[in-house]
């Protein structure tokens, strides 16, 4: 059931309407029973794989939770009586029961995501390196696997590190794992986060309807006048390497950032939206990313769920594990100081952003993207000095020419790195970003333009669609877009309402003549 | 008025507002079918016709292109209409005799048995020209359900913007001029066409792997009579003779069991030429998809006398408000009839395909070239898509 389907619409209007009615003791039952038809109607096979992971992430946290309640009391009843050893043998005993149970649903389900996303990576690189004939792996990926399998397991290393507290109504958990709206692209929420209103009680708030309806409204625009537009002129980039070079590589990579952008925060401002609409408030996963300064500053700002998850559950844990301090350790001693205190830092950046790769994909083209975005943040990293330096001599930091010029320069770097994402090859692709450097064909491209299967009308949409996008980046910048329109006049509210629906319906490009396009971080 | 009733009716005001945009952007960017593919406007030209019909024809191309209504009410006063459409699938033409009756009630409904050979749906753009011009009902409804294939939606006939809000880009004064107009075209269903393009070759029968005709086809073959027993109506199968696509012996012998099962009256024209008096040297446009006029004429003066003879239809040339109603009907008919004889002499092949000719001017010499060459090659400019060619809702025709 794609979001921007009218099976779906009519899915979000029956829900929508039932939540109102029915009592509200009611409504997160609702909210389960139409997250599951929601799931199941990509297939009902893949319920299976959901209810796997909800049982055994939700039993363990609840034996973890018990073990630790137990342990608690008994530590309060007992703690005069014992001594310092005994408390510390009575925590080891406690910590080897919760880890079983941790490491059971952790392995489980993250060996679940592995065999089913990686198995035919593996074996392609099998036979590649050993000449082998293995066959592949028919499987098909379950809907949103990699979104709900790292919710879960955020939840459950937050139960184990007792950051929060277990749910012990196994319909509210299936729920928080299940959740529709955030099945289909995330954004990966954190239980703490989420739960208050995932499972309150919601009376109907116009306001935050409204809200929610003009949130979705704006991700349908992105998504359907852009996005979805724009994705006919990037495959014929994409699909016919040999053909577009040059100065084609360039508007391709430039092209796929704006696609990508209005495809994924559409497919965020659609989700969000629909949350509000239901009073379920969920985490923003995009703050005007293309506005960043630097390649970190990036990463905090687009997919923030997804960078915050791999930051709090993989960067930070590995940073002070056992084996890294002794790392740090023997690395000052024997690298010195300035580089041994950067080694352990960067190993574990480098762990993450492989990690990132691969979750977005099980390809080499996803590894190497990951593995590029942490050579561009240590080199970043490195010439901090530098640039200290050069700011202390030349006075231009506050200047808008010297933040565009930096704005510019991230968007180019990221963009040139995202590339990989098209051609989803690595020799094609470092080859094909070399002949921008090698070919002089500036002169085709705006003759050409009508050649990438898109009219004149529709690169005059796209470009219309993308001028609209940024300024209401700019505006955002002022705060919430929504709240400075709520201070309008009603009639300037419901007519931008209408003209933004009359937009969609007219110049979107769904149904027959355009292909459905799935959001294109479903994929991941 | 308080606050809070002003903002709704602001908003209540902004959404009527929004209906009637998106009301007339539907009618600006549905397909006009008026200068091609004009047989998309068949079906909706029947609310203007609707009731006093003795006979109602069914069914796809071979209906509306091989028997002449006007040579009925001229030879026997046989009032009728071809309820028809290309590629029009067995239960589209089954939910069109189910609305039929709301207009009127014929004494026989003729149906064409062609579509007896497809038991899924087939082409979007043949269902939208099938159901587009059908007024909303539950007929309709049913229809689309039976009729949609897998990458339609049914909002989209309800909604037709839906499916057309892309043609934004290709609007054309045809799409301003027609918008809540249309152009009449057709004589009681039929499509009139004066050229000629004998037939040169007789296809050959490919064997089939299997012949037995699709139990969904049945399924509405029985519903169409049940509806006709219900109603006191005549049922009558006709298969047209029309020589492409081929229609195999075996399932022939399917619809005479059939026929003879159910006392229906079938006739294979195919079998009947000679009777008929049909020659495809002269009366066919098509090299024998179709008959021309004058071969449906053959078709209707041959078929009336069948009807007339075995369920009696009244003669209603000697009713005078009739008559008169019909003596239009028969003008219109003679006028196109000089009309199109006189593009064909004129451009040596048919422009307008109805109505008064197309001025030529310089700006037209591409397209004129386009079409005749279309002609010479046996593509069919006029937008018959029924014949073997595909064709898309938005006006692409793809000869196969």
């Amino acid at each position: 059931m794609y979001f921007t389907s009218s099976i779906f619409i009519a899915f979000l209007a029956v829900m929508f309407a039932l939540y109102y009615i029915i009592p509200r003791k009611a409504q997160w039952v609702l909210l389960l029973i139409g997250s599951y038809v929601f799931y199941a109607w990509a297939g009902l096979h893949f319920l299976v794989y959901v209810l796997i992971t909800t049982v055994t992430t939700w039993y363990s946290a609840v034996r973890i939770s018990d073990r630790q309640s137990q342990h608690k009391r008994w530590m309060k009843v007992n703690k005069d009586e014992l001594t310092r050893e005994e408390k510390k043998a009575a925590k080891a005993v406690m910590k080897k029961i919760t880890r079983r149970w941790f490491l059971f649903a952790l392995l489980l389900n993250l060996g679940i995501l592995a065999v089913i996303k990686y198995t035919n990576f593996m074996i392609g690189n099998i036979n590649s390196i050993f000449g082998t004939g293995l066959n592949f792996w028919s499987i098909a990926l379950p809907m949103g696997i990699s979104f709900y399998t790292f919710q879960s397991m955020g939840y459950l290393i937050d139960v184990y590190h007792g950051k929060a507290e277990a749910q012990r109504n196994l319909g509210k958990f299936a729920l928080f794992v299940s959740f529709f709206p955030q099945m289909v692209q995330g954004p990966i929420s954190r239980y703490n986060d989420l739960a208050p209103s995932l499972f309150g009680e919601h009376k109907f708030d116009s306001k935050g309807i409204r809200y929610g309806m003009e949130r979705v409204l704006w991700g349908f625009f992105k998504k359907l006048v852009v996005a979805d537009r724009l994705v006919v002129g990037v495959k014929a980039l994409i699909s016919t390497p040999e053909q577009y070079t040059g100065a084609w590589v360039a508007l391709a990579m430039f092209l796929y950032a704006i696609q990508l952008y209005a495809d994924f925060t559409g497919g965020i401002d659609i989700t969000i939206g629909v949350a509000q609409m239901f009073g379920v408030k969920l985490v923003e996963n995009f703050d005007r990313p293309f506005f960043s300064k630097d390649t970190a500053e990036y990463w905090r700002r687009w997919h923030i769920s997804m960078g915050s998850w791999f930051r709090d559950y993989i960067f930070y844990p590995i940073s002070v594990c056992g084996w890294m301090l002794k790392l740090t350790t023997w690395s000052r001693k024997h690298l010195g100081n300035v580089i041994g205190k950067r080694v352990p830092v960067y190993l574990a950046m480098a762990v993450t952003w492989f990690a990132t790769g691969i979750w977005h994909g099980a390809a080499w083209n996803f590894i190497v993207w990951g593995m590029l975005n942490c050579l561009v943040l240590i080199i970043s990293q490195e010439l901090t000095p530098f640039y200290d330096w050069f700011h202390s001599k030349v006075h231009v930091q506050d200047k808008w020419g010297w933040k565009l010029f930096q704005i510019l320069r991230t968007f180019i770097l990221m963009s040139s790195i995202r590339i990989l994402d098209c051609y989803r090859n690595v020799p094609l692709t470092f080859h094909q970003v070399g002949t921008i450097f090698t070919t002089a064909n500036l002169g085709e491209v705006f003759p050409g333009l009508t050649g990438l299967g898109m009219s004149w009308a529709d690169w005059v949409i796209v470009v219309i669609g993308t001028l609209l996008m940024l300024a209401v980046s700019l505006v955002q910048r002022r705060g919430s877009v929504r709240e400075q329109l709520d201070a309008k006049p009603v009639a300037v509210q419901a007519a931008l309402f209408a003209v933004l629906l009359y937009v969609v319906l007219i110049f979107g490009a769904y149904g027959i003549g355009f292909d459905a396009n799935q959001f294109i971080y479903n994929q991941f | 008025m308080s606050k809070k009733r002003k903002s709704i009716a602001t908003v209540a005001a902004a959404a009527c507002l929004l209906v009637v945009c998106l009301w007339f952007s539907q009618r600006l960017l549905m397909p006009k079918y008026i200068s091609e593919i004009i047989e998309g406007r068949l079906i909706g030209e029947y609310y203007d016709n609707a009731g006093g019909n003795d006979v109602v024809f069914v069914g796809d191309c071979e209906c509306y292109e091989n028997i002449s209504p006007i040579t009925l009410w001229e030879d026997y006063g046989i009032t009728s209409y071809i309820r028809g459409s290309a590629q029009q699938l067995i239960w589209q033409s089954y939910y069109l005799m189910e609305e039929t009756l709301k207009y009127e009630k014929p004494e026989v409904f003729v149906f064409n048995i062609l579509s007896m050979k497809y038991g899924e749906p087939q082409n979007e753009a043949y269902n939208r020209m099938s159901i587009d011009g059908m007024k909303p009902s539950m007929s309709k409804w049913k229809n689309v359900m039976a009729s949609m294939t897998e990458e339609e939606s049914a909002l989209s006939y309800v909604f037709p913007l839906l499916r057309y809000h892309s043609r934004w880009s290709e609007i054309s004064s045809e799409d301003w001029r027609y918008m809540f107009d249309t152009k009449k075209s057709f004589h009681q269903g039929y499509l009139m066409r004066m050229d000629v393009r004998p037939v040169t070759t007789y296809p050959s029968k490919t064997p089939l792997a299997d012949y037995q005709l699709p139990a969904s086809c049945y399924k509405y073959l029985d519903m169409m009579v049940e509806l006709c027993e219900k109603n006191g109506i005549k049922l009558v199968l006709m298969k047209a003779p029309s020589i492409y696509p081929v229609w195999y012996d075996e399932w022939d012998a399917q619809i005479v069991d059939y026929a003879n099962e159910h006392g229906l009256l079938y006739i294979n024209f195919l079998d009947k030429l000679d009777e008929a008096g049909i020659d495809f040297n002269t009366d066919t446009y098509d090299n024998g998809l179709h008959l021309n006029t004058p071969g449906s004429e053959k078709l209707a003066k041959y078929f009336g006398k069948i009807l007339q003879d075995t369920y009696g239809l009244t003669d209603h040339r000697s009713e005078p408000e009739t008559a008169a109603v019909w003596a239009e009907k028969v003008k219109f008919y003679n006028d196109m009839k000089e009309d199109q004889l006189w593009e064909l002499e004129e451009y040596g092949y048919l422009k307008s395909y109805g109505g008064r000719p197309v001025e030529s001017d310089g700006s037209d010499t591409d397209s004129d070239a386009e079409a005749q060459a279309g002609a010479e090659n046996g593509a069919d400019a006029g937008g018959q898509a029924d014949a073997g060619g595909q064709v898309d809702a938005g006006g692409q025709v793809d000869a196969e």
